[in-house]
């Protein structure tokens, strides 16, 4: 009915005027405006811009500060780990183990009992160490982004690859993927994880590697099913009949065709990633301490959630917005990125 | 001659999108009388089919009914008057929804679309749809509205049909899946069938029988049909009468023998001299220029002038009236400022994609230009 | 005609010499993949069965049928979109069906496809002039000027060049259909198979884009392969036609002869299908009854004799065509139970009032009348066929003929054993 009348996108072939108006709806900007246009989808575009500034500032002021100490030009400057805090926030202490932490200037706290939020000091108290929350809060923001979109990143690619390939060829070669991906989609996921991490290591390094591995069938299907449609489409036998070559039918056709649902579910991914890892440093497979991470956070509070509910709150609240961030974003991209609702 | 079955006058129909207002059916008025064939016609984008449902009133938002008039016998269907303040409203005679529902849709006026497996829900049995149908709509009881049902399949040329009673929608070819539908919108005996390009979708022979099946039917129960297609060799088989929708509105209406042997617009004739035959060898087609509009902006004057070879000036300038140009019962209907005294005679030729130089469709051929 | 501009090309074909030659080509699919289905196979799908035929150089043969016959098959199994069954296709001389792949690949710089749907043949995500352009970088052509070739392609097409970085949904489906044809004449080649490239279109949209391809062909010295379903277009095109029924071709002949001449009852009957766009034209519409048979089990010899209104007399019987028009129209009805079990008289009445059957067909007709009154529908419908469908010469020999044409001087091939007495002469 509606579309009755649409579907003859008009123009004149000399008509250069109505020209300008019939608009591209595909494209990197397309997709930006559409999101634009949806405000659940701008509040999720916010908190990530936010949470990913917060966790650059603060990759920059540990670890890139912390190298560049090393190199005389810099240290001569001044430059040296926490160097942003010290200047304008707290000074680091060294704990007696040595691990460096951050601390409030005027000394240790009650460690047993810390202190209530809302001082100017610490507007969101301290831990059961003394150490100030927020400022653990913000330097734990890095490892949550990291560990999400480096764990995501390899899901995303290997998924997409073994997707792809296994639903344009079909066949054997689909039986023969899919049917690893679905093995390794049986195994319960935490189990999975955790016996990677005990084969290889309990580090975060490995922890991102392992959720990534686990989560390529999430991929591998979703693409998978896509291109399963998207083979069939007329463009891609147009392509075969004018001589182009597999490979290239794959990459510049299929996979473009089938990667929104990817993206979509990459977004969400993100989210559910970091859940999942601050879930594992909570059972201490994630980062080690003294790292400040939100899930090792959490683990630590457990013991102090009656005499200060507000320790293990803060880290808890802190996941949250991060993982809705990314669920909006994701919901907004995938109605931006629905060929239904764009036509 | 008798009242007509159905009467619409100057029905409006708009969809209110973002990009503006489009007016998918712009004012057109037509008649159906009992026991006649009324072809629809006009190429995609026209606004036939919005044109039916909003004689159904089955317009979805963000489509709206916005003004005119359509009367079924006693019945106001679509009514607007003007209220205090000077804006129009629905006039408290217009059916209420559920009476649209209860008393006109199925009973008296039954439709029929193009995909008939669209229409059939494929979980449920062919037979038991059928069954429901003729069950809700004509105060039966199961087991009657059985026999009916499978007396309706038969009727249409269902073989077996106690058989098939019980076989789903994909069991069925789309011939018989369109025999199916029919028998359905026959079920309940209405006056009138909006059939929606139901032969469309169908292989030529098949269109064969179902036109054939239509035929026979129309004549033993006396049924009127509003027909719409774009094909229109299915127009001069079948029609009694025929509408031609350009953008919106109607340009033509006549009796089916006049409007191809006595064919008043340009556009029924351009389109008339696109369409290859199938009785005769055509050595050069005669396409018209460029594309239909959008709705969203109609050009101004007449909707055609712009793909128009009649065109002149004042077809940009002057909406041309429709009005009857031969006096004759029944009329001959024409949207055309060649018909009315607006000084065409006198305009100048415009400079359109038809008239002008880039005849044939295709920029001048120059040679060997590659290699 | 003329076929005014030649090319000159590594391996020349002249105007009117055979370019691509079909010889019983066979096309089956088997049903479902993987494991379960290779341990219990279904049947297979016959749909395209020993088709065989040539085309010219410079020619357009028409290619018509129902939906379902195989048409599309057969023109993908040419190209080898599709491997064959069984059968060879050779294009200038060479088997495309035993080349490797890369061969093949190779070799489509020289065949393309315009598909029937404007829209989804056309990546939606890839600008106009990079579609237009992919073949030519496929196969290494016209390295450094391929975005010159592609405009000036957009404009010969009727497109503005200008449109190069368009994206296909900002076009109509007409102009959509001009970037298909762009693209299958980048790479120059001689043959295209186009298979319905108007069907989705308006009637007059689809005159323009007609009109566009006539042209085309005589600047370039194209081959077409049209492959339609609308008789109207395909009499508007093509110099010769092809009438394809559930996977075989039922008649060949030059367009003119098979329009005014047609020697297979399929081929008549489509013909009286089609509506005229003339109120005053004589109409004799549905004249077949029926669907088309299912392609994993088609009927033996000639496809179409389970609807063919011709059916030729068993030998054993001696019936007049009267009679024998009765005894096929109860057979039918039988078959598909249109009428209800009375009595004996009654269907008598019915079928045989003005021509009952004598000797041994009157016993089949008896016997199975008795079964119907048995009400044993399935007996009767058995013996029916068993004695007078499957007893035809139709049902025993795939026929094969070629007939005089009246009008041109072309070949005319009809697969109708109708004309087995005229072989003779």
């Amino acid at each position: 009915m509606a579309t009755d009348t649409s579907t003859s996108t008009k123009f004149d072939v000399r008509d250069a005027e109505a020209e300008e108006k019939v608009e591209a709806r595909v494209g990197l900007r397309y997709t930006l405006s559409q999101v634009r246009r949806d405000p659940t989808a701008l509040a999720g575009l916010f908190i990530i811009g936010l949470t990913t500034t917060v966790a650059l500032i603060a990759f920059v002021d540990s670890t890139v500060f912390e190298q560049l100490s090393k190199i005389g030009f810099f240290a001569n400057l001044g430059v040296e780990k926490y160097w942003l805090a010290k200047t304008f926030w707290y000074s680091p202490v060294h704990e007696p183990a040595g691990a460096e932490i951050l601390r409030p200037p005027f000394g240790l706290t009650n460690e047993l009992y810390p202190n209530r939020p809302g001082t100017l000091d610490h507007p969101l108290g301290t831990d059961h160490r003394g150490r100030d929350v927020l400022s653990r809060l913000f330097y734990g923001t890095q490892i949550a982004i990291t560990v999400g979109i480096v764990s995501t990143g390899i899901a995303m690619i290997l998924g997409t690859l073994v997707g792809a390939v296994a639903g344009y060829y079909g066949g054997w070669v689909d039986d023969a993927l899919m049917r690893a991906a679905e093995t390794l989609f049986a195994i319960p996921f935490l189990v999975l994880v955790i016996a990677f991490m005990t084969a290889f290591g309990r580090n975060l390094m490995f922890a991102m590697i392992g959720v990534g591995i686990a989560t390529i069938p999430t991929f591998a299907r979703l693409i998978r099913s896509r291109v399963l449609s998207v083979r069939e489409e007329d463009f891609i036998e147009a392509a075969r009949a004018a001589g182009v070559r597999d490979r290239n039918i794959i990459l510049r056709h299929v996979v473009p065709n089938s990667f929104a649902p990817v993206l979509v579910q990459a977004t969400l991914q993100v989210g559910i990633n970091i859940l999942i890892i601050a879930g594992l440093s909570f059972l201490g497979y994630g980062a080690q301490p003294p790292t400040p991470s939100w899930g090792q956070m959490l683990s630590s509070s457990r013991n102090y959630m009656l005499p200060n509910p507000w320790f293990s709150i803060w880290p808890g609240v802190a996941i949250l917005v991060t993982v809705v961030g990314f669920n909006l974003l994701g919901d907004g991209l995938r109605d931006a990125l629905d060929p239904r609702i764009n036509n | 001659m008798s009242e007509p079955l159905l009467t619409v006058e100057n029905l409006q129909t708009q969809f209110f999108t973002e990009e503006g207002v489009v007016r998918a059916v712009d004012g057109i008025s037509f008649e159906v009388n009992e026991g006649e064939i009324v072809g629809l016609v006009g190429e995609s984008g026209a606004g036939k089919s919005v044109a039916t449902s909003s004689i159904m009133r089955l317009v979805e938002n963000p489509g709206e009914v916005v003004g005119g008039t359509v009367r079924y016998r006693d019945e106001v269907l679509v009514g607007f008057e003007e209220g205090p303040d000077g804006e129009r409203r629905r006039s408290p005679e217009m059916l209420s929804e559920a009476e649209m529902r209860t008393r006109i849709r199925g009973r008296e006026i039954a439709i029929i679309f193009q995909d008939p497996m669209e229409s059939l829900n494929p979980v449920f049995k062919v037979g038991d749809q059928l069954r429901e149908f003729i069950e809700i709509n004509r105060e039966v009881s199961k087991a009657e509205a059985r026999e009916i049902a499978v007396d309706m399949l038969r009727e249409v040329g269902i073989p077996e049909p106690e058989e098939r009673y019980d076989d789903y929608p994909h069991q069925f070819s789309g011939g018989m899946r369109q025999r199916v539908l029919i028998a359905m919108a026959l079920a309940c005996e209405p006056n009138l069938i909006i059939a929606d390009e139901p032969t469309t979708a169908l292989d030529v022979t098949v269109e064969g029988q179902i036109l054939d099946l239509v035929r026979d039917l129309q004549a033993k129960y006396g049924t009127s049909f509003i027909w719409v297609t774009h094909d229109m060799g299915v127009v001069a088989e079948i029609c009694d009468r025929v509408n031609v929708m350009y953008l919106g509105e109607i340009v033509e209406q006549a009796e089916v023998d006049d409007l191809f042997y006595d064919t008043k617009h340009p556009y029924t004739e351009a389109l008339l001299r696109s369409i290859p035959r199938p009785d005769q060898t055509v050595e050069e087609l005669n396409p018209i220029e460029g594309v239909m509009p959008e709705a969203i902006n109609p050009p101004p004057g007449c909707r055609f002038h712009t793909r128009c070879p009649d065109a002149r000036e004042v077809c940009r300038r002057a909406h041309p009236a429709y009005q009857d140009v031969t006096g004759d019962e029944p009329p001959h209907r024409v949207s055309c400022v060649k018909y009315e005294d607006v000084g065409y005679e006198d305009s100048d030729p415009l400079e359109t994609a038809a008239t002008g130089a880039f005849g044939g469709g295709l920029v001048e051929a120059r040679g060997e230009s590659d290699e | 005609m003329s076929r005014a501009v030649a090319r000159h090309d590594e391996e020349q074909v002249d105007y009117g010499e055979t370019i691509l030659s079909v010889e019983g080509l066979t096309k089956h699919f088997s049903q479902g993949s993987g494991l379960l289905s290779s341990i219990f196979p279904k049947p297979k799908v016959k749909a395209v069965d020993d088709v065989s035929f040539d085309i010219k150089k410079g020619e357009t043969l028409g290619l018509v049928g129902e939906s379902g016959c195989g048409k599309s098959t057969l023109a993908r199994t040419v190209l080898r979109l599709l491997e064959p069954t069984d059968g060879a296709v050779y294009f200038k001389g060479e088997n495309l069906a035993e080349l490797s792949g890369e061969a093949v690949r190779n070799h489509r710089k020289d065949m393309q496809m315009i598909f029937q749907d404007p829209q989804s043949s056309l990546d939606p995500r890839m600008k106009v002039g990079p579609i237009v352009e992919e073949p030519m970088k496929a196969h290494g052509l016209y390295e450094g000027e391929r975005e010159e070739r592609a405009r000036e392609l957009l404009e010969k097409v009727g497109l503005d060049p200008h449109h190069y970085n368009r994206y296909p949904h900002q076009f109509s489906g007409g102009q959509r259909q001009r970037v298909n044809l762009a693209r299958a004449l980048a790479v120059n080649p001689d043959f295209i198979v186009c298979d319905e490239p108007t069907s989705a279109l308006d009637a007059s949209i689809q005159a323009q884009v007609l009109n566009t391809m006539r042209d085309l062909q005589r600047e370039f010295g194209l081959t077409y392969l049209f492959i339609s379903h609308d008789l109207s277009v395909i009499r508007h095109i093509s110099d010769r036609v092809a009438v394809m029924y559930l996977g075989q071709l039922v008649e060949l002949a030059e367009t003119d002869e098979l329009f005014e001449n047609p020697q297979h009852p399929y081929t008549d009957a489509l013909l009286q299908s089609i509506p005229v766009p003339d109120p005053r034209a004589e109409g004799r519409r549905g004249v077949l009854e029926g669907d088309v048979p299912s392609p994993i089990d088609p009927p033996s010899g000639c496809r179409f004799r389970t609807r063919c209104p011709k059916l030729i007399v068993p030998a054993e019987y001696d019936l007049t065509d009267a009679e024998w028009a009765n005894v096929r129209r109860f057979v039918r009805a039988v078959d598909r139970r249109t009428f209800e079990a009375s009595t004996g008289r009654a269907i008598r009445a019915e079928f045989f009032a003005d021509a009952e059957p004598r000797g041994d067909a009157a016993a089949v007709v008896d016997e199975s009348i008795e079964a119907i009154l048995e009400d044993d529908w399935d007996r009767a419908a058995a013996l029916l066929t068993e004695s007078f469908a499957e007893n035809s010469v139709c049902a025993e020999e795939k026929p094969a003929y070629h007939v005089e044409p009246e009008y041109g001087r072309g070949e005319h091939f009809a697969a109708c054993h109708l004309h087995r007495t005229k072989r003779a002469d």
